[in-house]
């Protein structure tokens, strides 16, 4: 890439390691004398005012619209700013902005074919947000929206609303046609079609438990390595080693969780659109 | 955890609801072990099924992250 980042990358090296050291040193010094779970693992959901103490409404400033806000503007400063130069040979950020746009384009004319690039828009959207949601989440310190079941329900709901109207409207009652089998056996169809009616109504439930237990359940375990490291006095390298691995593995996570729930978001628009099976 | 014996049902129950995240573990794993098996013998169809072994991931991952719910309701909201 560029001569910039090998003298950067011993110096960098060499911070990582320092960084750990200190850590360890920190954690073996100020930690707790007794061994216990001192840090609670899921302390870290919870929602709390960002000015004074009283009760939440839904005008509320809270840490979850807080962390909201990052996302949105961590998208705006990538997608609007980053892309800004509209140059020939782009610059990092604007090459990302133009994988990202190729990579959910691609994903949508694929899954739902040219039709479905109406929702194009739509699509991408919830991608960056729930990406860039995930990926802000995981800083040190940051709350992660997108592991809360209120967040995701409002945008698998959204998903589930748009694709329902979007049925009926394009298909009238046609949009039925997707319970009942036409491939199937006579006397089969109307179990199929009452089993396909309720795995109808159960999606926005499983693509919005999916995404907040994904990031839940990895937040809960770094916590909780968390609190070993903090029990465990001389020997606590070792759950910060697994703390690092577990950190890799999230970031992993939370790219495709993104990647999933847009995925099911465009076979549920090729249901819509094209519902004869 | 003093001498209440509604809790030791409760611990249970986390516990068991756990194991269905394991389980789930199996189901994951035969999907992507099918998939590579697939992709290895036509390498050349392999790339435009991915999207398809990620929504069977995400449906096999689905039914685990349920179990691993109710664990954490019965351990923190029961």
């Amino acid at each position: 890439m560029g001569s910039s980042t090998d003298s950067g990358n011993g110096a960098g090296k060499f911070a990582l390691i320092a960084a750990l050291v200190v850590l360890v040193l920190a954690v073996l010094f100020t930690g707790p004398e007794t061994p216990t779970l001192s840090i609670h693992p899921m302390d870290q959901f919870a929602v709390t005012p960002l000015f004074g103490d009283g009760d939440i409404a839904w005008y509320t400033p809270t840490n979850v619209t807080l962390w909201m806000l990052v996302a949105v503007v961590g998208v705006i400063l990538l997608l609007v700013v980053g892309s800004r130069g509209r140059a020939v040979v782009p610059s990092r950020a604007q090459s990302v902005a133009e994988l990202a746009y190729g990579f959910v384009h691609k994903m949508l004319e694929d899954v739902a074919g040219k039709e479905g690039l109406k929702f194009f828009p739509y699509v991408m959207t919830l991608f960056m947000f729930i990406v860039v949601a995930n990926m802000v989440g995981l800083i040190p310190a940051a709350f992660t929206t997108t592991s809360h079941i209120a967040v995701t329900a409002v945008l698998a709901l959204a998903v589930f609303l748009t694709v329902t109207i979007v049925g009926f409207v394009k298909n009238g009652a046609k949009f039925l046609e997707l319970f009942w089998v036409s491939s199937a056996p006579l006397v089969l169809r109307p179990v199929l079609a009452f089993i396909e009616v309720i795995s109808y109504f159960v999606r926005p439930v499983s693509h919005s438990i999916r995404l907040a237990g994904n990031l839940m359940a990895g937040h809960a375990v770094m916590k909780v390595f968390a609190g070993f490291a903090a029990a465990l006095g001389v020997a606590s390298f070792l759950p910060i080693l697994a703390i690092v691995a577990m950190y890799a593995l999230e970031l992993l996570v939370a790219f495709i969780q993104a990647y999933v729930f847009t995925i099911l978001t465009c076979v549920y628009l090729k249901d819509a659109l094209h519902p004869s099976h | 955890m003093e001498g209440d014996i509604a809790n030791v049902g409760q611990f249970i129950g986390a516990g068991l609801a756990g194991l269905g995240c394991g389980i789930s573990a199996l189901g994951v794993g035969n999907v992507a072990g099918n998939f590579l098996s697939g992709a290895l013998r036509n390498p050349s169809a392999a790339a435009a099924q991915t999207a398809t072994m990620f929504i069977g991931i995400a449906f096999a991952e689905a039914l685990g992250i349920f179990s691993f719910l109710v664990a954490i309701l019965l351990m923190f909201a029961v």
